[in-house]
């Protein structure tokens, strides 16, 4: 087989990426990431909806990540790159919300007195 | 003071002092053991077997032959492991009142680290993962595993870890933090000394190994399945290891960060887990418990796996509810990311907390269930054939039910405040690691050996093997379940209360029954090889099996199958028999293989000198080796020469030689 | 005889062997999902330490807070830096597609700059926070802070290694399928490494400004 063939083989399964997607990821990448640090930075609202729209902002950029650099959608290795992405997703979840969650309760039942903490 | 210097800079903090010639039981140890290596190191010295060695098994990137090293390593690691057990289960016995026993509380603490430290990493955890390496892709149709070098390197990465564990009993001191290193008492100013780098590292090495193999096993599953076996036509135990395998790949980074955060403690005087400067020691628990808990079901998952396959054998019959067996299996793996709390429900996160981690506790049995009414379902109007492998399938279910049981007791919050940290609790885990996972393992060993040997095992042995551990277990065990009800904490060396001794003084007796039961495997394994003409068996299918691996030879050829097969139902060779299809005895063509290499084992011996190194602070030493790895690493991946062809005639001589096999067998 | 009636090809009987065509696995066939799955396990480390940060994140122990020791223009500086990487990287992706060997190694070259000036933006932040006393011991908060931030730049680090020696490799082999794997892979780890970047700057820098 020539080469060409061969590198298409090798190519085959992989995404196919296109320089659009690359591009309209790149923008809407600068946008979610200049308004949050626009906001944090000159600081119009108050604190609790600038951290909800950041982190809104956060888990909006890592989509288009997902979708418009990592190649992730329901056909690549049928459908097993998404799945184990969702899976993984879930747990990164568990983890951290899981973590957050019990400790807080341990600290806040266990934490001595004496307030080592400044704020 | 120049000299002084010097050598601490050459040598670190190993010294004269690190050896422990005052230790009679440790001197006589390492007698004993250098002993019988010398002896190993002569044998194959004497009858020029190292190249033999090197090319064909330390080097081999076969799943089959990697899969028997990983068996040898387990069975090798457990005679220490359960040497520890002796150890404690001795000074139990008399360590009464007056009597201190002979193990102070210095080195009790070491020999329980240790024993549980190998005996899930370095026993269980080779064990299955062996076990899963060989049957695995037979089971698929497929004749290797995705990536076969990446599982030499996970072997020898094992045994790197292994390898560090030993050396800790003659050289410095283990951990003494229990089996899953914990602080306060790993901190750096509670154990300055080697004990919980020596774990530490030994584990992150292994763990690595054991992602990547994790890694491995899921793409195989989902990639090499031979042409028409779905997912729901794959074997249960290729499900079961499956999921064991994604629940590796998801929980043992989760271990690694956190190993890694303590050794930054450790080395660097970061505050993740001290007592001051907002470390925050709990937060250790959480995570190692995030990783502990999915951890035992990475365990027992695949042994599930074998005993719905001997089930379905030994009766003759399909298994009862493929697809809740699947199912099961699949919750069961989501599930038990979701009760690590249940392992320090007395550490005061409170009733909102414990009572969510509790009640999932309970839910996780639920599935467990439905698979013990399956295979009795199974079972229920099937042709029983008791050989042994089928023993330890009852064996199994009497004795862990038991155990699923006492879990279930402690899950409730309440009852787990008496309980927690109790002998109790011990009995529990031991309950279900050994009802469950290592039944399942002897089970497997009798049902699959002869697949791998090409000869069975001796019956009679076995019996003897059975016997001893299913008794023991029991006499063993039972009187630890009655003390913890009674109130006896774990991980202590020396008791007040006399009344409690003639219990341990039962446990004691019962753990040499179990060692009877161990010297029997022994010699099982020896009396099987000096009768393999007898024992022999040239069908490649002494069972009468129902899935791929029996359609082979035993042992297979080293690329598993001559032509791919074509499945078209679940029990896939069940099918063909009933069929009658038939085996292709001509047209064979040339079969693509990867090459053998010795980048595992080399990649491995720097990590585990790389681990020594910084575990006795010779940073000169573990410079070196750091640089070395990435060195090597790099230089291998310019290797691009990494298959061959087994040329046709090489095929067909194999091949021929079966047939002839089979027809004379006929 | 036996090859005929293993091959059903003329009559209806079902196939049990495949004699006549294989079912080629094709080599490297699963390098991609291997690979996606390692990096699922590196989220999964990512976690833990995000989640170490997020327990001991107002552990100061009474030393530096993060207002008082991040400098947002810096990290807006490193965050813009890592996210053209990744579009110059994609670049390079398109031109190994399009088989243009020149053009990949030049897109990647571009992209291992702006990873080690990535790197080295990260490495004078560190040097300015020790100076100042913020060290990694000075606090749980410090020591998580560092761990999470290094873990990530170290991958990083790694990142533009590999890419290093991918250049060499291309130089030796073209675009051979073993290196367009390779390319892919990097690939995929550039891209998580982004996303990564993405929670830190968020959750680490713009939520602990903001407290």
């Amino acid at each position: 087989m020539s080469d060409a063939t061969h590198a298409h083989d090798a190519a085959h399964g992989a995404p196919h990426a296109s320089r659009r997607t690359y591009v309209i990821g790149f923008l809407l990448s600068v946008v979610l990431t200049a308004v949050p640090f626009w906001l944090v930075m000159t600081g119009p609202l108050d604190a609790t909806t600038t951290g909800v729209l950041i982190v809104g902002a956060a888990i909006v950029q890592i989509l288009v990540h997902t979708v418009c650099f990592l190649h992730v959608n329901t056909q690549s290795e049928s459908g097993w790159t998404l799945m184990a992405y969702i899976f993984t997703a879930v747990l990164v979840l568990i983890v951290i919300a899981g973590s957050l969650w019990i400790m807080f309760h341990l600290n806040s039942n266990m934490m001595p007195m004496v307030d080592v903490r400044s704020s | 003071m120049f000299d002084e210097s010097v050598t601490r800079a050459i040598f670190g903090r190993l010294g004269w002092e690190s050896f422990p010639f005052h230790e009679p039981i440790l001197v006589i140890t390492f007698a004993v053991v250098a002993l019988i290596g010398l002896g190993i190191v002569g044998a194959v010295t004497k009858y020029r077997l190292w190249g033999y060695l090197w090319t064909e098994w330390f080097t081999t990137v076969d799943h089959k032959k990697i899969g028997i090293m990983y068996m040898i390593l387990g069975i090798v690691m457990l005679l220490r492991g359960f040497a520890d057990a002796l150890m404690m289960r001795a000074q139990q016995a008399v360590a009464f009142g007056a009597s201190e026993g002979y193990l102070p509380p210095h080195h009790y603490d070491q020999i329980f680290t240790a024993h549980g430290t190998i005996m899930i990493f370095f026993v269980a955890i080779p064990l299955v993962v062996g076990i899963v390496n060989y049957v695995m892709p037979l089971q698929i149709g497929a004749r290797d595993v995705a990536f076969p070098f990446l599982n030499n390197l996970s072997f020898w990465l094992t045994v790197a870890g292994a390898g560090l564990v030993m050396v800790s009993l003659f050289v410095g001191e283990f951990s003494r933090a229990g089996w899953l290193g914990y602080v306060p008492v790993a901190n750096i100013e509670n154990s300055p000394g080697t004990g919980p780098d020596y774990y530490l590292w030994a584990l992150q090495i292994a763990g690595i190994g054991t992602t990547l193999s994790g890694i491995n096993m899921v793409v195989t599953i989902i990639k090499m399945r031979a042409p028409g076996m779905t997912m729901m036509k794959m074997p249960v135990f290729c499900w079961t290891a499956l999921c064991s395998n994604v629940l590796v790949v998801a929980i043992f980074p989760v271990l690694t960060a956190a190993f890694a955060m303590l050794m930054l403690d450790r080395y660097v005087g970061t505050n993740f887990f001290t007592n001051d400067l907002g470390g925050n020691a709990m937060m250790y628990w959480n995570l190692v418990w995030i990783w502990g808990h999915p951890e035992v079901y990475v365990l027992i998952l695949p042994v599930f796996g074998i005993y719905s396959e001997i089930t379905s054998t030994f009766t003759g019959k399909r298994l009862f509810g493929y697809s809740s067996m699947v199912y099961a299996t699949v919750v069961i793996t989501i599930l038990s990311y979701l009760v690590w709390l249940h392992h320090f429900f007395t550490m005061g996160s409170g009733a909102s907390v414990n009572s969510f981690f509790g009640i999932a506790t309970m839910v996780i049995s639920i599935p467990t269930g439905a698979k013990i009414f399956n295979w009795l379902f199974t079972m229920y109007r099937g042709r029983i054939r008791f050989e042994l492998p089928m023993m330890w399938v009852i064996a199994f279910m009497i004795t862990f039910v038991v155990g699923g049981m006492t879990g279930v007791l402690l899950a409730v919050p309440p009852a787990d405040f008496v309980l927690h940290n109790s002998l109790f609790l011990v009995a529990h885990f031991h309950n279900v690691i050994i009802g469950g996972v290592v039944f399942g393992l002897f089970a497997g060993m009798d049902y699959w050996f002869p697949k791998a040997f090409g000869f069975r095992l001796d019956r009679f042995w076995g019996k003897v093997t059975f016997w001893g551990w299913v008794i023991g277990y029991w006499v063993a065990w039972t009187p630890i379940y009655i003390v913890g009800l009674m109130g006896t904490t774990r991980r202590v060396n020396h008791f007040e209360d006399p009344a409690l001794q003639p219990w341990f003084i039962i446990a004691a007796i019962g753990a040499v029954i179990i060692g009877i039961g161990i010297v029997a495997f022994v010699i099982q394994i020896a009396v099987s090889i000096k009768n393999r003409d007898k024992l022999r068996d040239t069908t490649g299918d002494p069972w009468d099996g129902r899935t791929l691996e029996w359609a082979t030879s035993s042992p297979p050829p080293n690329y598993n199958f001559a032509f791919q097969p074509q499945v078209h139902d679940l029990d896939a060779w069940y099918d063909m028999k009933k069929r009658g299809a038939q085996r292709p005895e001509a047209g064979f063509r040339p079969i693509h293989m990867p090459r053998n290499t010795g980048a595992g084992v080399i990649i491995s011996g720097l990590a585990a000198v790389l681990g020594f190194a910084m575990i006795w602070y010779i940073w000169w030493l573990a410079a070196v080796c750091a640089v070395a790895l990435l060195v090597y690493s790099i230089a291998h991946t310019f290797n691009y020469n990494r298959d061959y062809y087994i040329p046709v005639d090489e095929v067909a001589e194999q091949e021929d030689a079966r047939t002839r096999l089979l027809a004379a067998g006929a | 005889m036996a090859a005929e009636a293993a091959n059903g090809a003329e009559t209806r009987e079902p196939t049990f062997y495949l004699v006549e065509d294989e079912h080629h696995h094709e080599p490297g066939g699963s390098t991609m999902l291997g690979f996606w799955i390692y990096l699922m396990s590196d989220a999964l480390i990512f976690a833990t330490l995000f989640a170490t940060f997020g327990v001991l994140s107002t552990a100061f122990a009474g030393g530096p807070t993060p207002r008082e020791i991040f400098s947002l223009p810096l990290v807006a500086l490193n965050t813009a830096i890592l996210l053209v990487s990744s579009i110059t990287y994609g670049f390079a992706m398109i031109a190994m597609q399009e088989g243009r060997l020149g053009g990949t190694k030049f897109w990647l070259i571009v992209t291992g700059l702006l990873g080690a000036s990535f790197v080295a933006v990260e490495l004078y932040e560190f040097a300015e926070l020790i100076h100042e006393g913020a060290t990694p011991q000075r606090s749980a908060f410090l020591s998580a802070f560092f761990t999470l931030v290094a873990t990530h730049g170290l991958h990083v680090t790694f990142g533009i290694i590999w890419l290093i020696v991918m250049l060499f490799q291309l130089n030796q082999r073209g675009l051979h399928p073993e290196n367009q794997r390779r390319l892919q892979c990097l690939s995929m780890f550039w891209h998580f490494l982004d996303v990564v970047w993405i929670g830190v700057f968020t959750f680490v820098y713009l939520l602990g400004v903001l407290r």
